[in-house]
């Protein structure tokens, strides 16, 4: 082969950029077989070629441009996003990254193959660095798929927080003029701001006079959380609602204790239901359960 | 994250999202060393106050755990180490109400409260190191009088 004879006179980083033009198409149906793009690529072989082609020009563009250790280089822009969506869905289908990392790294062996074949005469020093190259160059694409995969994981993470924010603070009506707000979770200083406002939002929207703040949820109630409490407690105070905190569960109750942790003047109660009924009460409104002989009227009423 | 007996972990403490992680791990090795849910409760708020105090006072740092074996009954060391400007004055930091910053002043105070065993070790300029320790079923300490 003429075009052999001359590359081999080249560098290696040239010797690999032409093999891997010339061997495009068998390079391409060798990754076809393997484990990661069987898996990625499911409708049909041939999709898992193309795939294959388009990573293998790529890489020959990579080389080209002499910038084998360069994740960052030019040629891998095209790619980069069939690249990400690889990893991922690899990644999604509970592969950890070692195993990720694991298959990337099984698509070397086939073109390593294919280039010692087609370097049977050259000098054992031309072809160690022809190998060595190409493992620079495969290690590099490795990266790059890595790299990609997880800077989508990170930007799912911050979405993921962004709703957990908003989801997680509904208030609800629970009767005229009470209102409830389940707390759930952590509450940090960017979370209780966010139950703080919609508190106080939906104490004018309701016309509340009481709202129940539920901490149920909130798995531990150390002296910032009792802290952003008490503000919310006195804010609600200010436009003329009175609070009550319930939901404290046996163990929270001694450790704010032994923590000296004071709520001071504010009304709590053990459950949900203690505080709704301590609400109905100074309203002035009674339940009526039906009597033994079942026939009394269920339901409240107003006395 | 499983920990096994014996075992020492270290977290890092930089920033709101670590703090829950320091939570979650200490409420989970308090568990798995049979903890009752009270004693969970007191060991994760101490180690909630202190891993504040680590990142908001002391600029972040690390908390290490160890579980005790050598006791009577399993017992769970923390460790919280920050490089940050350290504590003038030991006495009144441990004091209720107290604080430098916007806090309550009940953390440390606080803290001291929720567990068997308590020291600090800080002094100005050359950070802080606070650790607390804990055993399953040992009664709480008797309250001394600051």
């Amino acid at each position: 082969m003429p075009e052999q004879a001359e590359s081999t006179a080249g560098s290696p980083t040239l010797e690999i950029k032409d093999f891997l033009r010339r061997r495009r198409e068998q390079i391409a149906q060798r990754w076809a077989d393997e484990p990661l793009f069987r898996a990625v690529f499911t409708v049909s072989r041939d999709e898992a070629v193309e795939a294959g082609k388009a990573v293998v020009d790529a890489l020959a563009q990579v080389a080209d441009a002499a910038r084998l250790e360069d994740p960052d280089a030019a040629g891998f822009t095209e790619v980069r996003e069939q690249l990400a969506r690889m990893g991922t869905a690899r990644s999604r289908a509970g592969l950890s990254t070692a195993q990720v990392s694991g298959e990337l790294a099984a698509l070397r062996p086939p073109v390593e193959n294919l280039l010692l074949a087609d370097l049977p005469d050259a000098p054992a020093e031309h072809t160690r660095a022809c190998v060595t190259a190409l493992s620079v160059l495969m290690g590099t694409l490795r990266v790059v798929v890595m790299q990609t995969a997880l800077s989508e994981g990170q930007a799912l993470i911050d979405r993921q927080r962004l709703q957990l924010l908003e989801v997680a603070t509904p208030v609800i009506k629970l009767w005229d003029g009470i209102v409830a707000v389940p707390l759930i979770g952590t509450l940090d200083s960017a979370r209780s701001q966010v139950v703080m406002e919609t508190l106080l939002e939906s104490i004018v929207e309701q016309q509340a006079r009481y709202a129940i703040l539920d901490i149920t949820g909130v798995p531990t109630v150390d002296s910032l959380v009792a802290q952003h409490l008490m503000k919310t407690v006195a804010a609600a105070r200010l436009m003329g609602a009175e609070c009550i905190v319930s939901g404290i569960r046996p163990a929270i109750a001694q450790t704010m204790v032994h923590l000296g942790l004071d709520l001071g003047t504010v009304v709590t109660r053990a459950s949900l239901a203690d505080a709704l009924g301590y609400v109905l009460h100074q309203l002035g409104v009674g339940i009526v359960t039906p009597g033994a002989n079942g026939t009394g009227t269920s339901g409240a009423v107003a006395r | 994250m499983h920990t096994a007996a014996g075992s020492q972990a270290r977290l890092p403490i930089r920033s709101d999202m670590d703090l829950v992680w320091v939570r979650q791990h200490v409420r989970q090795t308090a568990a798995q060393l049979g903890f009752g849910l009270v004693d969970q409760t007191k060991l994760v708020t101490a180690a909630s106050e202190l891993a504040r105090n680590t990142l908001v006072y002391g600029g972040g740092g690390t908390m290490e755990t160890e579980t005790l074996t050598g006791g009577a009954t399993p017992g769970l060391r923390l460790t919280f180490s920050d490089e940050g400007p350290g504590i003038p004055d030991l006495e009144q930091a441990l004091s209720d109400g107290f604080t430098s910053g916007e806090g309550l002043g009940m953390g440390l105070g606080g803290a001291r409260r929720l567990v068997h065993e308590f020291s600090i070790d800080s002094s100005p300029g050359a950070g802080t190191t606070v650790r607390v320790a804990s055993w399953v079923g040992r009664p709480p300490r008797p309250r001394e009088e600051a």
